[in-house]
């Protein structure tokens, strides 16, 4: 056939492929989208005849344009996370943590443990502090965190109306802390290492210095409520971010491209998770933990019920085979 | 016979000289894809560097003047503009923010469907190793040594930033009276003699004259007439109008 006669006898449909894909790719709804699969098999083939036959460059590269704008409509990934929010949240959200225990819990040693670590040994020798953080920004943090000031959080003379501004701080700063923890992983997990014990060690320093001087109440009562999700945040996206580099060192049968975008893939949820874990936890920190009406007791005890709440959910959340819908 | 040197417009060249990565589809069409290279890549952050800055400069003159609330909406502006500018644009918008849209890129996962929101999250999030120690240094060493120019975000997320196709738009063929070749011809012959016909309007006509002579003892005919013959034949493959 010439390719004169091939095009005048097909150009009717090709049109109308182009047609549905202009409404595909703008969204719409296209209304003849039944016949979709069968008409863009129809055009590979016309595209595998023109090349066999020789037709013109013009002829084959516009059929393969059309070929791939239709490959694009047709085999595009459905996102799963908007769809599937819910179940996520539910279920494969602890489910994924529990998978990757083993990620979970050296990065919970490493954060956890310079936290602690270095928390005690600030507390027995108040000194050390000054070889983590400079001068200024302990008294900024003392200053902070003062009994008689009266107000909590980043500054002293917070009032309740700056709450709102706190609570955009929070998710700025602390979700950026997330995203870096994470992708610094990729530099063989060195990167998450890092983050997760230079935050252990800046925070274990704080709490040792002030629970030192005498700011123990002023400080433990503000952070334990929002803690629970901030830290284990933390610890989670280092675990992430750790599983990324774990894949580099060690890549099993694949190859390290393949192994790092599967790993990549399974981390990239956990991320999704800790995005949620820290806006719950700069609302809290914004607008619970800065109260200075309860009673520090009452703040002791549901910081521990939210200690308790998140270990619950991670541990047990999705344990069942059908998730509650 | 002859040696045909031209190559058809896509074909695919040996690994060096081509980039260009071929997506088996499960229809079994090879279809190929241009990956964008560090240069107009670069250009392309760089618009969109700008075009973020710009955002930022009006969305704070305008927050200053709404005092706190502008302070804490200015906080959560800022971590949006800078973590999620990218996703948004690139999956909302077809795999372009404005500065790619501007230097005609598009990125799209490796089997060349339209990148997702896990896909696009990550690369984008691994930007921060990227940009380490400075200046996008082992973006660009990353970018520079693979054979299809991909950052490590690229790697990790599985996407690849490609030249987005543009609709091609009709060749004029030149008029001339349909011609039988003196002999048969080969499948890579005849595309070459369309080739040649369709892209007449892009060369000189002393170009064109000269090529066409190259051809004027196999296709046995005297040189001046070789042009007119190789059109005719064209004119033929194709086809009456």
């Amino acid at each position: 056939m010439k390719q004169s006669l091939f095009e005048s006898r097909h150009k009717a449909e090709w049109e109308q492929f182009v047609f549905v894909l202009d409404r595909l790719e703008q969204g719409k709804d296209a209304s003849r989208i039944a016949s979709f699969p069968k008409d863009y098999r129809r055009l590979c083939q016309h595209l595998a005849m023109a090349r066999e036959r020789g037709y013109s460059s013009f002829l084959v590269d516009s059929l393969q344009h059309q070929v791939l704008r239709g490959h694009q409509q047709f085999y595009r990934h459905r996102s799963r996370l908007g769809a599937n929010a819910l179940a996520f949240i539910l279920a494969d959200f602890p489910r994924l943590v529990r998978e990757q225990w083993r990620f979970v819990l050296v990065a919970g040693l490493m954060f956890f443990g310079s936290l602690i670590g270095m928390g005690l040994l600030v507390y027995l020798f108040p000194d050390l502090i000054y070889n983590l953080i400079p001068a200024e920004q302990v008294s900024e943090m003392q200053s902070m965190y003062d009994p008689v000031a009266g107000h909590l959080g980043r500054s002293a003379e917070r009032a309740a109306s700056e709450d709102w501004v706190m609570f955009g701080y929070y998710i700025m700063h602390n979700i950026g802390i997330a995203f870096q923890t994470f992708a610094s992983g990729v530099l063989f997990g060195l990167g998450s290492a890092f983050f997760l014990v230079f935050n252990g060690l800046t925070i274990g320093a704080v709490a040792g210095h002030l629970t030192h001087i005498g700011y123990g109440q002023t400080f433990w009562s503000f952070v334990i409520g929002h803690g629970a999700f901030e830290l284990s945040a933390i610890v989670l996206s280092g675990a992430a971010g750790l599983q990324l580099g774990w894949a580099l060192i060690a890549p099993g049968r694949l190859r390290r491209g393949e192994a790092l975008r599967l790993a990549a893939r399974k981390s990239v949820l956990l991320i999704c998770g800790v995005m949620l874990f820290l806006l719950i936890a700069a609302f809290i920190e914004a607008y619970w933990s800065s109260m200075t009406a309860p009673a520090p007791m009452t703040k002791y005890l549901v910081g521990a019920g939210l200690w308790l709440l998140v270990a619950a959910y991670l541990l047990l959340a999705g344990r069942t085979r059908h998730a509650p819908e | 016979m002859l040696e045909t040197t031209a190559l058809p417009r896509k074909a695919t060249l040996p690994p060096p000289l081509d980039t260009r990565y071929q997506v088996e589809t499960p229809e079994g069409i090879d279809l190929p894809l241009r990956p964008a290279g560090l240069p107009v890549r670069a250009l392309a952050f760089c618009i969109d560097l700008g075009l973020r800055g710009l955002i930022l400069g009006v969305l704070f003159t305008v927050l200053a003047f709404l005092g706190k609330l502008g302070a804490g909406l200015g906080s959560i502006l800022l971590f949006a503009v800078s973590w999620w500018y990218m996703v948004l644009f690139e999956v909302l918008n077809q795999g372009r923010s404005p500065g790619k849209q501007w230097m005609g890129l598009r990125v799209v996962q490796d089997d060349g469907t339209p990148v997702g929101w896990a896909a696009s999250l990550l690369r984008n999030l691994l930007r921060f190793v990227d940009l380490l120690p400075f200046g996008y240094f082992l973006g660009a060493i990353s970018c520079l040594q693979h054979p299809t120019f991909k950052r490590l975000g690229d790697l990790a997320a599985g996407t690849l930033v490609i030249y987005s196709e543009q609709p091609l738009p009709r060749p004029d063929l030149p008029e001339a009276a349909p011609r039988r070749p003196a002999f048969a011809l080969t499948l890579t012959e005849q595309r070459a003699i369309l080739g040649f016909a369709e892209r007449q309007g892009e060369l000189s006509e002393a170009r064109v004259n000269e090529l066409a002579t190259l051809l004027a003892q196999p296709l046995q005919v005297p040189p001046p007439r070789a042009l007119a013959e190789l059109n005719g034949i064209a004119r033929s493959l194709l086809g009456p109008a």
